[in-house]
This record gives C-alpha cells, sequence and structure tokens, in this order.
C-alpha cells in the first residue's frame, strides 16, 4: 500500500513520515517528465475526476497532466463557484459522480471545509485541491520538494510567507508543511492580512518586509486575493507595493542564496517586481513542473502504488 | 381542568420553595402547593415518585417556521417538540414568512397554536417592517393582537435611531424589545467565531466585539428611553461583563443564554458540520465560562434554546452556505442537567429558576412559578433517566443537532399545561386537533 489514508484533505493531519514518502515518490515521479513518451502504466484502468468549482488553470492542469501521465482516465468537471448557484448541491453533485465509479476526486472549492464534506459523503479518495481560505496541500508539497531539490533537506531551514496571509490557504498549509519538516517559518504583512492566532501555529509575526527577509533561506511571497476580500485591508495597490511588494532594492537585503517562491499567478509589478520574478533567485517555474511530480505522487501512493516507485 | 399531583419534590424558586410537596391544579389553574393537601373527590392524579416538580418550563426564544417554512417546522411539530423537552410555554420569533409585523400573521400564529399546539405558544411581533430595519412595525396593533414582545431576530436593528424610536414606541404598550446584538458590518459575512480556530481552519471568523458593541448600544439606549431591553442570545465574556455594570446601576436590561452556548466553543467546528454553525457563533473557553458564571449569578436571568429547525438541505451545503442555528427544544433540559446541575456549575434550584421565573419576568408571561392562581403548568424531572440524544426520535421536523450521540442523565419525565398531560414519559399526546 501507499499512504494509509483515503484522502489527502490537508498537511496538518500528514505524520512527517507520510510527507517524505511522498515527496520521495514525487521526486522518482520526475523522471517521467523527462522521457520522450512520458506515460506509465501504472494506473491504467482508473478514473480520476477533478472537480473544480473555483477558477483554476495552473493546479487544474497540473492534476490532468499528472492523471494522464500515470494512464488514468482523468475527466474534468467545472463549474461555478457556488453549487447552489447552479440549484444542485454539491452532495447531489458528488453523489451523482460517485454513481459513475470514479476512483479518485480531486476537488478545488471556493468554501473552507468542502473536501472534507466530500471525504464523509464518498467512498472514493478525495484529494483538496484547495479549499477556500484552509488548505492547498498539494501547492504545500510541491514547495517543499521545491526547497528540499535546491537545498537538499529542509530541517533548519527558515522561510519568509510575506503577504495575505489573511486569506491564504498556501499559507496555512505551508506554515503546517514546513513546521512539521523542522523549518522555522515567520509570516510577513500589512497586520489587516494578519489572522488573528496565528502564533499558535507556531510561527513569527512581522510587519515590515525589510526586517523580516534579511536573513531567511526562502521568500515566498503570496498572491494579494483581492477577490477574497471586503473593503479597507490596505488604503491602495499602490501602498501595498511599495511596503510589501518584492523590488530588487528590498532583496539587495537578503542572503545571497535566498530562494524566491510564489504559488502564482503572479501580480507583477504588486506583490513582486518583474525582475525579481525572473530573475536568478526566483524558483518559480521549478514549482509548477514539481507541481505535476507531487500529484503524480499523489495519485499513485493513494489509488494503491507503493512508496517511491513508478 | 383538575389534577393532583402526588409523591413530588416540589422545587418552586419563585416562592423559595424545596420540599416533598403536593401540587393542585384545579380548573386549569394552580390551586393549592403543600403536604396532604385535601382534594375535591374524583380528582385525577399523577404520581411522581420522588421526581423533581416544578413550574412548567418555558423557551421564550424559538423558531416556528410557520408560516411560510412549514418544510423545517410547523407549529403542531414546533409545540410537540417543546412539550417533549418538558416546555409547557414557549415565545416564537417574528423571521416568519411573511414576517409577524401585522396582526393578520400574529392572529394565523395564535390561531395555529390554538388548534394544533400542544403548549402555550406567545409570538413575538417584528419591530420592523419586514425586518427590514427601516420602518417601525405596527407596534400598537402587534401588542393587541397578542405580542408578547417585539424582535428583528435573526437580524439586528442597525439603526440606533430607529431602535431608540421603537423603544420609547413600545413604552405604551408595556412590552420589552428583544435585541439580536450583531454589529453587521462587523460579522461581515463570517461563519464562526473570530480567534485562532478561524484562523485554522480558514473561515471568516465574527470577531466578538461584533456583538459588545451592541450590547453597549442597547444598554445605552435602554438608560436613554427607561425601557426594558432584552439581550438574546448573549455568547461573549464582554457581553456578560457589560450587562453586570448596567443592571448594577439599574438599567432596565436583561438577558438569555442558550445551551450550546453554555456547552460548546469554536473546537466544535473543527470537523465543519454545519450543526455548529450559529448566530451568534461558538464562542471560546473563556466566553463559555463568563456565560455559565452569568447564569448561576442571575446576570443572565434565562435559558432559551434559540430552537431553529432547518431541513437536511439547509445544512448539508459547504459551511459558507449552511443556515445558521440548531433544534433546541428536545435537548436543552437533559444537557443542562448532565452538564450545569451534574457538573455543579448550577444548582438544581437556580436551572429551574432560569427556565421558569426567570422568562415568565423577562416578558412578564403568566406562570414560571406555582403560586396559587397561576396557570396550572409543570414540568417534573427524572433526574436520574439516563438516555443517547437521538435526533431520529425527535418530535421536531427538524434534525440539526450537534449533540447527537452525547449521552445524557436527567430528563424530563412529564409536562402538564393547564392541568393536562401534554407529555409522559417522552411521549407526547396527539393534541387538540388529531
Amino acid at each position: 500500500m501507499g499512504l494509509k489514508r483515503k484522502d489527502l484533505l490537508e498537511i496538518r493531519s500528514l505524520e512527517p513520515a507520510e510527507i517524505q514518502t511522498i515527496l520521495d515518490t514525487a521526486a522518482s515521479m520526475k523522471e517521467i517528465a523527462s522521457r520522450e513518451i512520458k506515460k506509465v502504466p501504472a494506473l491504467r484502468g482508473k478514473t480520476v475526476v477533478n472537480l473544480f468549482l473555483e477558477p483554476s488553470t495552473r493546479t487544474r492542469t497540473s492534476f490532468e497532466i499528472a492523471g494522464k501521465w500515470l494512464s488514468a482516465d482523468v475527466i474534468n468537471v467545472s463549474g461555478s463557484s457556488s453549487s447552489v448557484v447552479k440549484g444542485e448541491t454539491l452532495m447531489d453533485t458528488a453523489k451523482n459522480i460517485e454513481a459513475m465509479s470514479p476512483d479518485c476526486v480531486v476537488i478545488r472549492h471556493s468554501a473552507s471545509g468542502a473536501p472534507h464534506m466530500l471525504a464523509r459523503a464518498l467512498k472514493c479518495s478525495i484529494i483538496n485541491a484547495g479549499d477556500g481560505m484552509h488548505e492547498h496541500p498539494t501547492q504545500a508539497l510541491l514547495d517543499l520538494l521545491t526547497i528540499r531539490e535546491k537545498r537538499g533537506h529542509l530541517e533548519g531551514l527558515s522561510v519568509a510567507i510575506v503577504g495575505d496571509i489573511a486569506h491564504s490557504r498556501v499559507a496555512r498549509s505551508n506554515i503546517a508543511g514546513m513546521r512539521k519538516m523542522g523549518m522555522s517559518v515567520t509570516v510577513a504583512g500589512p497586520p489587516t492580512l494578519i489572522p488573528p492566532g496565528i502564533e499558535e501555529l507556531g510561527v513569527k509575526v512581522a510587519y515590515r518586509l525589510e526586517d523580516t527577509i534579511r536573513d531567511v533561506d526562502v521568500i515566498m511571497m503570496l498572491r494579494l486575493q483581492q477577490e477574497r476580500m471586503t473593503a479597507n485591508y490596505i488604503p491602495s495597490l499602490r501602498e501595498y507595493s511599495r511596503l510589501y511588494g518584492l523590488s530588487l532594492e528590498k532583496l539587495a537585503g537578503a542572503r545571497d542564496d535566498v530562494l524566491i517562491m510564489h504559488p502564482g499567478p503572479v501580480n507583477r509589478g504588486i506583490e513582486m517586481a518583474p525582475e525579481v520574478a525572473d530573475g536568478p533567485y526566483s524558483v518559480i517555474l521549478e514549482q509548477v513542473a514539481n507541481g505535476v511530480a507531487v500529484r503524480m505522487a499523489l495519485l499513485y501512493l493513494l489509488l494503491g502504488g507503493k512508496p517511491a516507485e513508478a | 381542568m383538575n389534577l393532583l399531583i402526588r409523591n413530588g419534590r416540589v422545587i418552586d424558586p419563585a416562592n423559595g420553595l424545596d420540599a416533598p410537596a403536593e401540587v393542585l391544579i384545579l380548573d386549569g389553574r394552580v390551586s393549592r402547593v403543600g403536604p396532604r393537601l385535601e382534594v375535591p373527590a374524583e380528582t385525577p392524579s399523577v404520581d411522581a415518585g420522588g421526581r423533581v416538580v416544578a413550574p412548567g418550563f418555558m423557551d421564550i426564544h424559538v423558531h416556528l417556521r410557520e408560516p411560510g417554512q412549514e418544510y423545517k417546522e410547523t407549529i403542531a411539530t414546533g409545540t410537540r417538540a417543546a412539550a417533549a423537552g418538558g416546555f409547557a410555554a414557549i415565545a416564537c420569533m417574528a423571521n416568519t414568512q411573511p414576517v409577524n409585523d401585522t396582526r393578520a400573521v400574529t392572529d394565523y400564529i395564535t390561531a395555529q397554536a390554538r388548534a394544533e399546539g400542544v403548549v402555550r405558544v406567545y409570538p413575538i411581533g417584528a419591530v420592523t417592517r419586514g425586518l427590514g430595519g427601516r420602518e417601525l412595525a405596527e407596534l400598537g396593533e402587534l401588542a393587541e393582537a397578542g405580542c408578547v414582545a417585539y424582535s428583528d431576530d435573526g437580524r439586528p436593528v442597525m439603526s440606533s435611531a430607529l431602535l431608540r424610536r421603537a423603544l420609547e414606541y413600545a413604552q405604551a404598550f408595556g412590552k420589552p424589545i428583544v435585541s439580536h446584538a450583531e454589529d453587521a458590518t462587523l460579522a461581515d459575512g463570517g461563519v464562526m467565531h473570530e480567534g485562532f480556530v478561524s484562523t485554522d481552519l480558514g473561515l471568516r471568523g465574527i470577531p466578538a466585539a461584533a456583538e459588545e458593541i451592541m450590547v453597549a448600544r442597547d444598554i445605552a439606549l435602554a438608560e436613554l428611553t427607561g425601557h426594558r431591553v432584552h439581550i438574546a442570545h448573549v455568547s461573549t465574556a464582554a457581553a456578560v461583563r457589560l450587562l453586570r455594570d448596567a443592571r448594577a446601576r439599574g438599567v432596565p436590561v436583561t438577558g438569555e443564554v442558550t445551551p450550546h452556548h453554555l456547552l460548546l466553543t469554536d473546537e466544535t467546528l473543527r470537523s465543519y458540520d454545519a450543526n455548529a454553525k450559529m448566530a451568534p457563533p461558538l464562542r471560546g473557553k473563556r466566553d463559555v465560562e463568563a456565560c455559565r458564571e452569568a447564569l448561576a449569578d442571575g446576570t443572565l436571568d434565562a435559558i432559551a434554546t434559540d430552537h431553529a429547525p432547518h431541513a437536511l438541505a439547509d445544512k448539508e451545503v459547504e459551511l459558507d452556505q449552511a443556515a445558521n442555528g440548531i433544534v433546541g427544544l428536545e435537548t436543552a433540559v437533559a444537557l443542562c442537567l448532565t452538564h450545569l446541575v451534574r457538573e455543579r456549575v448550577l444548582d438544581l434550584g437556580t436551572l429551574i429558576a432560569r427556565l421558569t421565573v426567570g422568562p415568565a419576568r423577562i416578558l412578564d408571561l403568566p406562570g414560571g412559578s406555582l403560586t396559587p392562581g397561576a396557570p396550572g403548568d409543570v414540568t417534573i424531572l427524572d433526574l436520574d433517566r439516563e438516555h443517547v440524544i437521538d435526533p431520529g426520535r425527535f418530535y421536531s421536523r427538524a434534525r440539526n443537532t450537534p449533540f447527537r450521540g452525547w449521552r445524557c442523565v436527567g430528563a424530563p419525565w412529564m409536562t402538564i399545561v393547564g392541568g393536562r398531560v401534554v407529555m409522559a414519559e417522552g411521549v407526547v399526546e396527539r393534541g387538540p386537533s388529531r
């Protein structure tokens, strides 16, 4: 057996050893991407449904490629963010999909906890591809894989996660994953975008970007989630960009070997200057490539494969 | 209706009584309470068998859903749920469809209650037309039709000026205003209490200050107008402090608390179960402790369930979209006996006071005591009955409770309304119309 669990709903419930297994398996999956024929028969006869009820290009495509390279049959279902708008409840949609006997449903949903609801109701595996402001576990895993590749290890590294922490599921998953793997985490942003009690997750809180990035191994910039915000979290994009955007000037204070990450899509010029996003410290495109490997590993491990083999 | 209740331990907090006694009801009213009463020949009797005999319990915060949302609950099912839970009287909120903001709707509710209800039903009228928060409802006519209070419960009256006028105007009819104290701009679409748990779960939070600001405002307006404000479902430590201070100064303000705000915290949401989603939201541990203390010391006068029945389809959805509230009529008394009295948060007499004389005084309802001449309403408790909460056995049409599977020791054993037994050993009579 692969992972001893039916679903992947969140990082926080994974053991460090499970994270290690997923990363090791993902590392072995990367070789497939370099083949001329990018296909192995590992999941032949398995069906994966990508149920994306919130807009997404990269995560959906990444899951689709991952499934196809493993020879699973991948079906994409997308819709409006609200199942109620369609007149059918999420539960009805899910039960209808289950009646067609898929092996796995990958769900992206605007409501925190939606994958948990499905996991309780459906017999097939559920993978959380992002739920509201709660978690985005595969993103955190691909981030960990990218850092491990670059640094050779995770334990003892320090990370600054910068920006809209309050609305970020990426931040929540990464904090959980990084803390489990022995990394130290500082979150930084305007106080309006730092949610209450976040220190209880074992992170430090900072309000000034310059101080925060001075001596960390990794700077992870987050997208400003304007679609989740109501009014007045920040006075203006201009001010946000000036205070919390990562410019070449601010980066000059960081370490020479710092890694710059971003879960994408980047609001160029707001969170990050273009020359930073495309610069030598940036591993943004490697994150994207590792996303396919991590999702291959998860599909493989959840649907019955063995660790670190393909 | 005549009835003699024998062999009970009678606890009547309004009269400071806790002693073995008999209770005689004649013509539907309490006639006498005392040892070995002389009773008219052929008076039917009930053997309480050493159980606790109390004035009929009152729940002043219930949503009956009729008219308009009978798929959730009706007056027939809601009053049966009340009887099953030991309540002899309930007050029902105005957020029906149509809203209870006119005499016609009040008349409909009272007529339905007479025809189909098994316990007393006291309608609460709206403060503003359609609960819209813009214009006063016809408060005088609502009072004439039988409304015992006014409330836009479910929605706060956001305009301080409008609430001031409502309080001033309502003085003419002597009916209090029941406040849903929540600053909607601060609540801002939140689905749970704001704090570490909401941060951890990635759910939009409602800060405790959303309640406290409005409690402070309501107290100020009660003081300004001299008219009574009752704060519904108090849930935060600071709201309790504000109430305690105001009452010490003699401001005419009262408060109630629900069993779920006394027994559950925001941690309950960790399951993402929509049955733990309510307004106000389940708060933190310190808030729960403050509410418990305030109930014990009388700062909070009453336990009220905020019985909010919903259909499965209203709850089995994403948490953001799920309806607020839980059913409470059939679980409140057993939960309070088990987790407040047995765990020594309250003594039994205080619990009974908060379910009888407390709520009766808040809304000036008849009952709440066994004083001769009072309505012949009695609740008998079996303090030893062990059971597990099973929503499948509810008389309510709804099943939305986070207490499924909770073990309880103690339960209502009999509910008597006007001398008539409407529930015995958990079985509710079919009622006048069936």
